[in-house]
């Protein structure tokens, strides 16, 4: 059973260690720049002929390709494994591989070439090639194909078991599904709508207000499709790690449905500072990004409840002794621990970002892209390390290559974002460095910022040789002779409470039209105005 | 209704309570005291913007008098300079900084200060600061324009009386 689930997610976790790793090495680069250190005239020879080329092919792989194929290929694995039924057409999720590979290829190339020197945000009226943003909308709609691969599997369980509630690492995974389709309807209207014609020639201009804010409606909720996964496995999976329970699970329920609700209508937040977005909007944003506070705090509770649960099964005493006590020696989750202390930082910073005038202070500011390493870069990627701990022993079957170099990766990536964090988020808040910027050569630097320049590369470095330890331990696991002794099994927590969950958590109708009527009123509305009075006079520049 | 333990009760009461006390933070600082974000003003056509025309003040860009210890600063955007490069202005002036860009997206922020803004074609940014302190301020570009961004920056000096 499972074995074209298995093939399925391993081809999606392979694509993104790929990415991950090609992607990752441009990291280290970037904080040497910021030092003085310049090896992009080096990286001339293999056609890298900026440093912006390489910051491109830095967000694009680590923070579009490295997530999306990751959590497509977990959640292939977890929906199946949650509610022990194999996919019923696993030929339209090939078809959706397929189709995001293809994608992937068609925006590389271009990338590759210097002819998409736009980074992640691909912001208009810089104009790439069109085969970069034909890359990118079939990398999504890869990814949407998959995701109705699931629900038709999703559709067939529930015919099977009625009055069964859906177990909740399937349900949340589901959830995180349907989120990201629709969020991504934001850039597929401005890709397909807008850019694409526009990079064909067959429009003259476009209205770059209008696609920003089409970008930033997928461009939120992007970050919850990348942290939902992580709680999936936070919730479903590390409280059986740590030996313990889900200590509330109809709360952790909950928790998937308000991110589903509260995820889109929040994108104005991030065009605080945009001049064609009146204040009326930019609060109502603001006071609905502040309401996602609270399914991030529910989670705090609830998951440091869950492992308090682990740690004292496991003989832990005390106010605190119980910490001690949790399976640090297990490298899949003590990866997943630290990443989740990391974000605390990354959550708290957050609110900053998503308060309507505190923003004014590090808006564009290095302080963002600490602000997003220690959240997708930490909180995320990390957890995802932590799963890849066990998950790619599972589907090698073999057992992980070395424990100990496991260990001191996740350590070593926790030492390294937050000195990176510290220092990024130092620069931006205290000097205004701004972000996305080779500041080593800037015009207007400082030798005040040296110090946290310093720590920012040394954190930088030690990243480096954090992700080479990771490599070298995959490696070595799909290369090693050794067979597994015993299966691993994906973990799944119990609940601690025996009351069971509402059958309003298990319902979709009542969460779907909330998600829907929220969107139609924090976005309808002036959504509708920018396009009626579209400005569309911008013509292309290539400038790179 | 759910279930809910007693003590993450009173932790989801006070989770709330923080919300909607920084709530009112941020509420009564922008509107209260003022600290405010950009805001629209007014639309343009960015490929005809730069051109010197009766009423354009983009078209001549730089600093304008507009009362005494006021003044209004246009300043044009384009990859990779801010047109004018350097402004002066006596200590106590209150400068209103109208900013938009002629080719791609810009940033505009002046450090040490709560001005700062995102530069977009065909729409024009606003922002008032009072310069108190007799200095020089940097005003940068902090949104990626193409491989010389790093070089697009301006300087604010600001003399004694």
């Amino acid at each position: 059973m499972f074995a074209r689930e298995n093939k399925l997610t391993a081809w999606h976790l392979g694509v993104a260690m790929i990415a991950l790793f090609i992607g990752g090495f441009f990291g280290p680069l970037q904080k040497l720049e910021y030092v003085g250190v310049n090896l992009y005239s080096t990286l001339n020879k293999i056609g890298i002929a900026s440093y912006y080329q390489g910051l491109t092919l830095h967000a694009v792989l680590n923070a579009l390709v490295w997530t999306t194929f990751f959590i497509v290929g977990f959640f292939t694995f977890t929906i199946t494994r949650s509610l022990n039924k194999e996919l019923t057409m696993p030929k339209l999720n090939a078809v959706g591989l397929i189709t995001m590979i293809i994608g992937l290829i068609m925006a590389a190339i271009p990338i590759l070439m210097n002819l998409a020197t736009v980074l992640f945000t691909f912001y208009p009226p810089m104009k790439a090639n069109p085969f970069f943003y034909i890359g990118l909308v079939l990398v999504v709609v890869g990814s949407w194909i998959c995701g109705w691969g699931f629900y038709l599997t999703y559709f067939a369980w529930r015919k099977e078991n009625p009055g069964v509630q859906t177990p909740i690492i399937a349900l949340g995974s589901l959830i995180t599904m349907v989120l990201w389709q629709i969020a991504t309807l934001g850039v597929a209207t401005e890709l397909l709508v807008m850019v694409i014609p526009w990079s064909f020639g067959l429009v003259e201009g476009i209205d770059p207000q209008l696609a920003r804010t089409f970008f930033w409606f997928t461009g939120h909720p992007l970050v919850y499709f990348w942290l939902l996964p992580a709680y999936v496995s936070w919730y479903g999976m590390m409280p059986k790690q740590a030996g313990g329970k889900l200590f509330s699970e109809p709360l952790a329920r909950l928790v998937f449905w308000l991110f589903l609700a509260l995820s889109v209508p929040v994108g104005l937040h991030h065009q605080y500072l945009d001049p064609g977005v009146p204040a009326g909007w930019k609060f109502l944003h603001g006071l609905l990004t502040y309401s996602l506070f609270l399914p991030s705090m529910l989670t705090a509770f609830n998951v440091v409840a869950s492992l308090e649960i682990g740690g004292r099964n496991n003989g832990g005493t005390g106010l605190l002794g119980w910490v001690r006590a949790l399976p640090w020696g297990d490298p899949s989750y003590a990866a997943q621990n630290l990443a989740m202390i990391l974000f605390v930082f990354g959550g708290i910073g957050g609110l900053t970002n998503s308060s309507y005038n505190l923003n004014l202070v590090i808006h564009n500011t290095s302080w963002v892209p600490g602000h997003f390493h220690l959240t997708v870069g930490s909180a995320v990627t990390l957890t995802f390390f932590g799963i890849l701990y066990w998950l790619v022993p599972k589907l090698s079957g073999k057992p992980l290559w070395n424990r100990k170099v496991a260990l001191v990766q996740a350590w070593t990536w926790f030492a390294g974002m937050l000195l990176m964090g510290n220092g990024l988020h130092i620069l931006g808040l205290n000097f205004g460095v701004p972000r996305r910027t080779m500041v080593g050569v800037a015009a207007y630097a400082s030798d005040a910022w040296n110090p946290m320049l310093i720590e920012a590369a040394i954190g930088g470095i030690i990243l480096g040789i954090s992700g080479l330890l990771f490599y070298s331990n995959m490696i070595g696991t799909v290369l090693s002779k050794k067979r597994l002794e015993a299966p691993i099994e994906m973990p799944v927590a119990e609940a601690y409470d025996e009351h069971p969950a509402p059958a309003w958590l298990d319902n979709w109708k009542p969460w779907l039209a909330i998600t829907v009527v929220l969107i139609v009123v924090a976005y309808g509305p002036i959504l509708f105005d920018m396009i009626a009075n579209a400005n569309m006079t911008s013509p292309g520049f290539k400038v790179w | 209704m759910i279930h809910v333990d007693r003590s993450e009760k009173i932790y989801i009461i006070i989770s709330v309570a923080l919300i909607a006390v920084f709530f009112v933070a941020v509420a009564v600082s922008s509107f209260v005291y003022g600290i405010q974000v950009p805001l629209p003003e007014s639309r343009v056509d960015p490929r005809t913007i730069a051109t010197p025309a009766p009423g354009n003040f983009f078209g001549e860009p730089g600093l304008y008098e507009v009362g005494p210890g006021k003044y209004n600063a246009y300043i044009m955007s384009q990859i990779w300079s801010f047109t004018p490069r350097e402004i002066t202005v006596p200590v106590g002036s209150t400068v209103t900084f109208y900013v938009t860009s002629k080719d791609v997206q810009h940033g505009f922020r002046i450090n040490e200060t709560n001005v700062n803004m995102q530069i977009v074609p065909g729409e024009v940014s606003k922002l008032t600061v009072t310069f108190d302190e007799a200095r020089e301020y940097d005003y940068i570009c902090h949104e990626y324009c193409g491989v010389g961004h790093q070089t697009m920056a301006g300087k604010i000096i600001v003399t004694e009386q």
